[in-house]
């Protein structure tokens, strides 16, 4: 049993204008098997938490603490904590030219384990996820998310989940821009994934279709930086039907 | 990254790229070619040959007279394929080229003799020619090659620069009618190496050459790379991969003369730097001229600019005479080390120093994969390897 704890996150980032405050105390506690779905306003802060969570650079933590089984997270460099079981599915996943998703994929494996997997298992492994993925084997010889479509760049994210095997993950919006079928596996692929695995979720969307197929146990309103309120599933139905106009007035 | 692509349409009369400050505007067809290094100013700013290196960087390769190369040539070849030391009197010595600057010509006056190579018109494709060139002789030395592809021959020839030396070199490179011929130019010296190299090439009816300029070490490595069709049909890939870091000079320049009809050139050169004052330069000439109809050419550079203070240069020149071509275009970009890949394989586990590599050797890999010839890309993979080892990234 794991635990991921946000505790009064303040989070910073620098602009044009001069530093800019975005996290506004964020507090969360997300265990082994646990789905928590995060529903909030475009530039509420949903992505800054996941890359905060990540560790991505261009994030200042000004406040508060993230905790990892008691562990210091933001004391980690970003490999550690990926090292340490946090995997983020990326809202935008970047093209690497000349690295083949094989090469990629095993180096991440190798990289995550401690040690180069097996060759003849890690193969059937791979495989196996594609095909569940509906993805084609030739995926393996091309370039990381290089000419990948939206679609495509969600399901290697996916992939990579399946694969790797973290304690928590963090889906940044991977329902988005995924036609009704794409949806349908790629949530089943979560799914697999977490019923293998056990691993906490944390799932950033804008839409309640995602949460048809994900169950979530909590849901939580995030607006302007923090989190306005929460609850369980029913709550997704009423921000669907009501959207965020009485948190974003109050 | 920024990235500038244009494929010129047809009627252009001439360069479109801009010179800088004091340098005049030249057709690149007009520029001097002499083997006389007294028809040669000195090295200076003003003129385009000149415009990225210095008499001092050149470390007295531009001397009217350099001592003779003394350092060890070694060779390996399969049956059939001759070697012999030959005059200036001899008719293949001249015949792939001229000089077109001043250390060209001082190398070329100052080499009494050329290294001849030849690959007899029943070479197959199999056959591998390994010259090395190893010296470490570091006072400003001149070698003279020719290699001699007979017509219809088949091969690979590579040259293999170690050592500390500071040389000139001129090497020519006669492609006969239907030959299909490899080229490889490795330079991998010492440090404290300078080299000035001008490769010229001379393409046969039917004719392919795949020529490569890989430079990793040395202090001074200006490669000067032409080739000029003869005859129609040729094709002429030109690669390049470099790797510059703190300190190190590099630079390549490319002509491509395509003086009669319906033939095809590629250049593709692809550079990483890294370290304070690594400075690289490429500049590709391509010139189309009048009777060129049916020309098909595209040029291309990138380099990966790993950590500040690292400076590239990229200049595409294309002159275009005639309205009846294929097509024409280039690209060159010049970008900074892209930080969101990085994050992205971290965020998967992989460490810093093990994410730059990956991003590094996945740049290149588009020239390695290209050379077709297992040993050389391994070697070529490791030496990168070594240099990323060697900054500590
Ligand atoms: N590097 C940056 N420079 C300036 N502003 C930034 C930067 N990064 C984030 N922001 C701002 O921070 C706020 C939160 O952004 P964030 O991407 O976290 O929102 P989000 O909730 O994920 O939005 P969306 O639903 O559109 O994905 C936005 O106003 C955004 O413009
Ligand atoms: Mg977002």
């Amino acid at each position: 049993m794991a635990i991921l704890q946000i505790k009064n996150l303040h989070v910073t980032v620098e602009t044009e204008q001069g530093t800019k405050e975005i996290l506004k105390g964020v507090d969360l506690i997300i265990r082994s098997g646990e789905s928590h779905a995060i529903m909030g306003p475009n530039g509420s802060g949903k992505s800054t938490l996941a890359y905060t969570i990540a560790g991505h650079p261009k994030y200042t933590v000004t406040e508060g603490e993230i905790l990892l089984d008691g562990e210091d997270v933001l004391e980690m460099s970003v490999d550690e904590r990926a090292r340490a079981g946090l995997f983020l599915a990326m809202q935008y996943p970047v093209e690497i030219p000349g690295v083949s998703v094989s090469n990629f994929l095993r180096t991440a494996k190798t990289a995550i384990s401690g040690e180069a997997p097996a060759l003849r298992t890690w193969i059937k492994d791979v495989r196996g996820a594609m095909d569940a993925l509906k993805m084609d084997n030739t995926f393996t010889e091309r370039n990381v998310n290089e000419g990948f479509s939206g679609g495509e760049k969600k399901r290697h994210e996916i992939l990579q989940l399946e694969l790797l095997k973290p304690k928590f993950a963090v889906l940044d919006e991977t329902d988005s821009g995924l036609d009704v079928d794409a949806l349908k596996i790629v949530s089943e692929g979560v799914n697999r994934a977490k019923e293998a695995n056990d691993f906490g979720l944390l799932l950033i969307t804008h839409y309640t279709r995602i949460l048809k197929y994900i169950k979530p146990d909590f849901v939580h309103v995030f607006v302007a930086g923090k989190i306005a309120e929460q609850g369980g599933p029913e709550l997704a139905d009423r921000l669907e039907a009501e959207g965020y106009d009485r948190y974003v007035k109050a | 990254m920024t990235t500038s692509n244009s494929t010129v349409p047809a009627q252009h009369g001439m360069a479109e790229h801009s010179h800088g400050a004091g340098v005049p505007i030249q057709i690149r067809s007009a520029r001097l070619r002499s083997a006389d290094v007294a028809d040669f100013g000195p090295v200076s700013r003003v003129e385009e040959q000149y415009r990225y290196i210095t008499s001092e960087r050149l470390a007295g390769l531009d001397a009217d007279v350099l001592d003779e190369y003394i350092g060890d040539i070694s060779i390996k070849h399969p049956e059939g394929v001759t070697t012999a030391w030959v005059g200036s009197e001899h008719p293949s010595f001249g015949a792939a080229g001229l000089p077109e600057d001043r250390p060209s010509a001082a190398a070329w006056g100052s080499a009494e003799q050329a290294y001849l190579v030849t690959l007899p018109g029943d070479a197959t494709a199999d056959c591998e020619v390994q010259i090395g060139i190893n010296s470490e002789t570091e006072t400003p030395s001149a070698l003279h090659i020719i290699i001699d592809a007979k017509p219809f021959s088949r091969g690979t020839v590579i040259l293999d620069h170690k050592g500390s030396a500071v040389l000139g070199e001129n090497v020519e490179i006669i492609v006969g009618d239907e030959a299909e011929i490899t080229v490889i130019s490795i330079q991998d010296w010492d440090t404290s190496a300078v080299h000035n190299s001008a490769q010229f090439a001379k393409l046969g009816r039917n004719s392919r050459l795949r020529h490569m300029v890989v430079s990793l070490g040395g202090k001074t490595l200006r490669v000067s790379t032409s080739a000029e069709f003869t005859a129609t049909g040729g094709d002429v890939e030109l690669l390049g991969m470099y790797f510059a870091d703190a300190g190190q000079y590099i630079e390549n320049r490319l002509y491509v003369d395509h003086a009669v009809p319906n033939c095809k050139s590629r250049v593709t050169y692809k550079g990483a730097l890294q370290g304070d004052k690594a400075h690289t330069v490429w500049v590709g000439d391509v010139l189309i001229r009048m009777a060129a109809e049916g020309t098909d050419t595209y040029e291309l550079n990138r380099n990966l600019l790993l950590t500040d203070g690292a400076r590239a240069d990229s200049v595409p020149n294309l002159e275009i005479e005639t309205g009846k071509i294929e097509g024409a275009g280039h690209a060159s970009a010049s970008g900074r080390f892209d930080d969101e890949q990085l994050f992205y394989l971290q965020a998967r586990g992989i460490n810093e120093r093990e994410a730059r590599r990956l991003v590094v050797r996945g740049f290149l890999n588009e020239i390695i994969q290209k050379i077709g010839n297992e040993e050389i890309e391994s070697r070529l993979s490791a030496s990168i390897e070594a240099e990323l080892e060697r900054s500590g990234s």
